[in-house]
């Protein structure tokens, strides 16, 4: 396939330094492939490096990333009594911070149930189980609110999600998915984000269709996103059926795709257009 | 009933039923890729081909394709080779063939097929995400691959 035009573009060349509260944080933002991908590729990519310039400044400072917000909001929900008899996160937890190191290595798999778990499952467990509370939306506010608070604990952590032992049959799964050409484009995840990966498919500039990031603020969209949305307006454009979020297939997906991600760092919440 | 309300379903009927004399997307025959005869019978409208490749909802080949005879159009994208002086390096039989499952020319292509109603692995309902309710259609009616390759035999430089 001959390469069309002059505007094939690669990643931006830059570097994310964030101005947080508590100081200057370096993100990995580029980095080695790791050994699952090193037939394919040799390096992998955050989203963060294919976005616009006024976009990937929004990342540099707290103050001006508008998923912060949402950050702030949980922290209230944190600490609210909001349980059947009056429990809260913060009562059983103490600080947000108790979260560490989570989001890197999500999803995974339940050692004691066997279940593959994201964040959000683990989160309407205590919503459920230990509050008394009807589940909270998988894709609703208080849910990506809270999966936003616990993702920025983990912020600037190397992903690192295990795809052997008791992953493997998920991560397979997913790995399936990503290579399936669903839907009457007859389109993979791998058509656009490995192959075509740099190029322009009309206005958009393909990343490498990384999780690392999420949730992001997706200034289109004025809110923020969970991976498994994103999928599935991916899989809607290429006209298919989609699946919805938390079925096993995008849980699965989304541990393959974050594997594709180990060794990009957490971004706890990105900006993206 | 009105007459206009007689017109509006007969209308309404023709989006969804073959018209009469067409080749419908399962009977058409590829010859190393081409298609010989127009899916329609008849001539396309090279204009109307213009305003199909340009609609996201429609061909949308400038999502891929440069073509550098509609500079109107913007953002386009750099996927796959551009399309100028494509009437030069294929003939008509071919580029139907091409346009209506460039598959059959090229293997596995990335190329969406869109005379083609069969085959795929969760088709939906064109962008809505949810399965659909009535046989699928083809993305490109036969009028419209028609229109389109009036349009790309126009593309001779
Ligand atoms: C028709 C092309 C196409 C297909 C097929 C596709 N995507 Fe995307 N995807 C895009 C575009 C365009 C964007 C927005 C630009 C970008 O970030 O690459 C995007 C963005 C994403 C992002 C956001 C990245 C970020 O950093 O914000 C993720 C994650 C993603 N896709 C995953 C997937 C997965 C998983 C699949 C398969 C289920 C898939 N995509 C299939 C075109 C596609
Ligand atoms: C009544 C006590 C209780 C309450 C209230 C509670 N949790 Fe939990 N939570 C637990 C226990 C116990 C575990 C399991 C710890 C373990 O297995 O190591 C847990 C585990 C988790 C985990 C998985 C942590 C990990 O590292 O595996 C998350 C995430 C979590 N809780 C979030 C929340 C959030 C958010 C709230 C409030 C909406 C909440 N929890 C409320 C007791 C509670
Ligand atoms: C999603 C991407 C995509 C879209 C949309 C698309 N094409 Fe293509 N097209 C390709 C690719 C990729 C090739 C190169 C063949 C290959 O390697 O598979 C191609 C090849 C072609 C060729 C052969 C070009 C040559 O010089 O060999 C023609 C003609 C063509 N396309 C016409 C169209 C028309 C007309 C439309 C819209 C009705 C269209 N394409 C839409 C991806 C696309």
């Amino acid at each position: 396939l001959a390469l069309a035009g002059p505007a094939f573009a690669d990643p931006v060349e830059d570097s994310l330094s964030i101005d947080t509260d508590d100081g200057t944080l370096d993100i990995v933002t580029t980095t080695a492939a790791p050994p699952h991908l090193s037939d394919t590729m040799d390096t992998i990519y955050s989203g963060w490096h294919f976005r616009e310039t006024e976009t990937r400044d929004l990342q540099r400072d707290d103050f001006d990333n508008p998923g912060m917000v949402y950050v702030d909001r949980a922290l209230d929900s944190w600490n609210k009594a909001q349980g059947a008899k009056g429990e809260s996160c913060a009562g059983c937890h103490e600080g947000p911070e108790s979260m560490k190191g989570l989001r890197a290595v999500t999803p995974r798999v339940d050692p004691d149930s066997g279940a593959l778990m994201t964040v959000e499952n683990y989160v309407n467990e205590c919503v459920t189980d230990r509050m008394g509370l009807e589940p909270w939306g998988m894709t609703g506010d208080k849910m990506k609110d809270m999966l936003a608070l616990i993702s920025m604990q983990s912020r600037g952590e190397p992903v690192n999600v295990a795809i052997d032992g008791a992953a493997a049959p998920f991560w397979e799964q997913g790995k399936e998915i990503y290579y399936t050409r669903f839907g009457q484009l007859e389109m993979s995840c791998a058509n656009c984000h490995e192959d075509n990966q740099g190029r322009y498919i009309r206005a958009d500039h393909l990343s490498q269709g990384q999780v690392n990031g999420f949730p992001v603020y997706r200034l289109k969209d004025a809110g923020i996103l969970s991976a498994q949305q994103r999928f599935v307006g991916c899989v809607r454009d290429t006209r298919a059926e989609t699946f919805k979020p938390d079925s096993a297939e995008f849980k699965a997906l989304e541990l393959y795709v974050a594997s594709r991600g180990n060794g990009l760092a957490v971004e706890g919440v990105s900006v993206r257009h | 009933m009105t007459r206009q309300f007689w017109m509006a379903a007969v209308a309404a009927l023709c989006l969804t039923t073959p018209v009469l004399g067409e080749t419908t997307p399962t009977a058409v025959a590829y010859t190393d890729g081409a298609i010989e005869t127009s899916l329609t019978g008849g001539p396309g409208d090279a204009a109307a081909g213009k305003t199909v490749m340009t609609t996201a909802s429609l061909g949308n080949c400038v999502a891929c394709h440069q073509i550098g005879t509609i500079p109107e159009a913007d953002f386009q994208g750099d996927i796959a080779p551009p399309l100028d002086g494509v009437a030069g390096r294929y003939t008509e039989a071919e580029l139907r063939g091409l346009v209506a499952n460039a598959k059959m020319t090229f293997e596995g292509s990335f190329m969406p097929a869109f005379y083609k109603t069969e085959g795929f692995i969760r088709p939906g309902a064109a962008y809505s995400g949810k399965a659909p309710t009535e046989a699928l259609p083809p993305i490109l009616t036969a009028q419209q691959v028609e229109d389109v390759v009036a349009y790309l035999m126009t593309m001779t430089e």
